[in-house]
């Protein structure tokens, strides 16, 4: 398996707070990857850093079968190149439709012009009413987006995810404020996207991560601290220290 | 939860241009009615109850109302509070404000000319037209801006061309350095300031601060009288104003509304969906810049005159604030303020509001117009966000259409009062 995205040696300092320190970090495709770590250890600057929004002091970010690097590119650019990502606090755009959210999200050509002539065709409302199938919010489509509750804001973000189809799938916290059914349901959500694609969820439940079954990188103070199998992370001297035995 | 809801059988994936923004239909049926009246009163065409002189007046709201709709696409839809537009505006109007000139200038001085004994040469006529336009700056020939000012198709082309490469070279430089916000905003009236000072230098090519003048009368059509011309002229207005507003209606609709305002809204995160936001903004900005000079280009010849004082940054400003009169998010909004407004502006300014004795003081409209134009825009920002548009959704709250495109600024009461859709509740 050969890496789909590959962090090497990445430095980042905030005002000299080094937030991130020299972590390389590899993720196949298609893999599944959970990253946990006390707060403030990083976890969303590292997908700051893949999805563009922070530039890295040093280090290298390559993406895909030609190890292209991200460090160049906008954040639009990365996004077209097959990055989703879903942020800890749910963003979506509240003044608008669910329907209006996912068929922005929709994987489409993304030009203004093409954006302009676009109309909707059957395929693309399959799709839609598809993925709001699968996250639950069918009879919510012509809902204005900011009248959803917190848990249906998270799913709605995880949709437009989805509806962007990318190769990679940044999901950060994706189980706040929901309950334990709905976090239940995001975890089959989650494996079953895993099956074709690269997904790197953080989080801090360790129920959720356990239930994920796969391979856990745990981060502190902006490195790898231990990665492996929950078992092996959770039995490691160093985690119990710096996380699991706060 | 249960995630196997069905779709809902009735969701319209597709709906027209109509079905999405019902204000096209309404919006043109008044524009029409408005239209047809004021030609059946008019002095050329009618019963000249409507004189010639309010003819113009009209049209030129009709100009403004254009003017706002571009102002409301890029502020209220795209959240780019651009305090520069009526820049745009006065280039139009400068555009083609230097064929009528020219053109006129011509026919006046090949007709002095043929009185002489020999015919005139090119030159002669070209020297003749020169010596006439710029004896006012102490001039005799035409500067480089001038080349083109006799051929009307390539002023047409300028009218469009100028305010769109301004804005797209503008645009450009300022998008891609992300420059958003107040800092946008400062930026845009630094670039109409800067306009309007340049013009008003004498060697600019373009008169100085005595502007371009004697617009009102139209090469070629001089055996039309003036009540003739102002009804053509509001006519062509009203005619763009109709086109301005389905050309935004349907920007503003479909998927190109949804991502211009989710670039409103968090562009930031437009950015991770993938959309170049720079490019949409750029889009938009160079659209509307178009669009005003094309307005400006109208409002000019029916105004008679134009002067650099047009471009100074108060008059963007004053824009921005009809658009938030009338309500902005809402095409129909934008055009109610500007009519609004406008109107009830001249009406102060120009002596029409009577004088109100307090007794001790005189309130003179002509000195307070614009201290209750801006307590009123300080009323409906506070207390109106939705500005005079918002009325109009306590009637359609009434009949509460489904609507899937055009919303407001706001998270809207109407949406709210629509509930659950067929599917019901889960
Ligand atoms: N833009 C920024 N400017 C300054 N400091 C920042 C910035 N972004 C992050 N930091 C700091 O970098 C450190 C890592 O932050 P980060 O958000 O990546 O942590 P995290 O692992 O996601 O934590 P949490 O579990 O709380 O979400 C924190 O100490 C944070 O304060
Ligand atoms: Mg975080």
């Amino acid at each position: 398996m050969s890496a789909l995205l590959e962090v090497s040696g990445v430095s980042v300092t905030f005002d000299g707070f080094r937030a991130i320190n020299n972590l390389s970090i590899a993720i196949g495709e298609p893999e599944l990857r959970a990253i946990i770590g006390p707060n403030g250890a990083g976890k969303t600057t590292f997908m700051d850093i893949v999805t563009g929004k922070t530039r890295p002091d040093t280090g290298r970010v390559t993406w895909g079968e030609r190890s292209l690097s991200l460090l160049g590119l906008s954040e639009s650019a990365i996004a077209r190149e097959g990055i989703g990502r879903k942020f800890q606090k749910p963003t979506v755009f509240e003044a608008q439709t669910v329907r209006d959210n996912l068929r922005m999200a929709l994987k489409n050509r993304r030009a203004p012009l093409d954006v302009l002539v676009w109309r909707e065709r059957t395929d693309d409302t399959a799709r839609i009413e598809e993925i709001a199938a699968e996250i639950g919010l069918s009879a919510h489509l012509p809902r204005i987006a900011g009248e959803l509750s917190h848990g249906q804001k998270q799913w709605l973000e995880i949709g437009m995810l989805l509806a962007q189809e990318p190769r990679l799938l940044l999901v950060d916290e994706p189980a706040a404020g929901m309950t334990p059914a709905e976090r239940a349901h995001t975890t089959d959500l989650l494996k079953r996207a895993a099956r074709t694609r690269a997904v790197v969820v953080v989080e801090h439940d360790m129920e959720f991560v356990r239930r994920l079954g796969c391979k856990v990188t745990v981060l502190h103070e902006g490195a790898v601290l231990a990665e492996g199998s929950i078992d092996h992370v959770a039995a490691n001297r160093d985690v119990i220290d710096v996380y699991l035995g706060r | 939860m249960t995630a196997t809801v069905t779709a809902p059988a009735g969701a319209p994936p597709r709906r027209s241009l109509i079905a999405q923004n019902p204000s096209i239909l309404w919006f043109l049926a008044i524009l029409a009615t408005f239209c047809f009246g004021v030609t059946f009163l008019a002095e050329a065409t009618g019963t000249g109850a409507i004189s010639t002189s309010m003819v113009k007046t009209l049209g030129k709201t009709l100009c403004l109302c254009l003017v706002a709709l571009a102002m409301d696409v890029v502020w209220g839809y795209c959240g780019i509070l651009s305090l520069g537009h009526m820049a745009f505006f006065g280039l139009g109007g400068y555009a083609i404000g230097m064929w009528l000139m020219y053109a006129r200038t011509e026919i006046i001085v090949a007709q002095s000319l043929a009185e002489a004994t020999l015919p005139p040469t090119e030159a002669e006529i070209r020297d003749g037209i020169a010596t006439q336009i710029f004896g006012v700056v102490g001039g005799n020939e035409f500067p480089a801006v001038w080349a083109f000012a006799h051929s009307l198709p390539a002023q047409l082309a300028m009218v469009v061309l100028v305010p769109g490469l301004l804005a797209l070279v503008f645009g450009w430089l300022a998008f891609r350095s992300r420059v958003t916000g107040v800092y946008l905003s400062i930026l845009t009236q630094a670039m109409t300031l800067a306009l309007s000072l340049y013009l008003f230098q004498n060697d600019s090519g373009l008169r100085g601060n005595n502007g371009l003048s004697g617009l009102q009368n139209i090469p070629g059509l001089e055996s039309l009288g003036q009540d003739v011309i102002s009804i053509a002229f509001f006519w062509a207005s009203a005619l763009a104003l109709a086109l301005g507003y389905l050309l935004f209606a349907w920007i503003v609709s479909g998927k190109m509304g949804s991502v211009i305002r989710a670039i409103r809204d968090d562009e930031a995160r437009v950015r991770f969906l993938g959309y170049h936001v720079e490019s949409f903004k750029l889009v938009v900005f160079t659209l509307t810049a178009i669009v005003s000079g094309i307005a400006g280009a109208l409002y000019y010849p029916q105004a008679g005159i134009i002067n650099p004082a047009e471009l100074a940054p108060i008059a963007s400003i004053y824009l921005a604030v009809w658009v938030a009169i009338g309500g902005r998010g809402r095409l129909y909004g934008a055009v109610i303020g500007a009519a609004l407004v406008s109107l009830l502006s001249s009406w102060f300014t120009g002596g029409g509001a009577p004088d109100v004795d307090l007794g001790v003081y005189t309130v003179q409209w002509t000195d307070w117009w614009l201290v209750l134009l801006g307590v009123s825009f300080v009323l409906v920002t506070l207390f109106a966000p939705k500005g005079l548009g918002g009325l109009v959704d306590l009637i359609a709250e009434r009949r509460a259409p489904q609507r899937v495109g055009d919303y407001g600024p706001d998270k809207s009461a109407l949406r709210r009062e629509e509930g659950p859709p067929q599917g019901g509740e889960e």
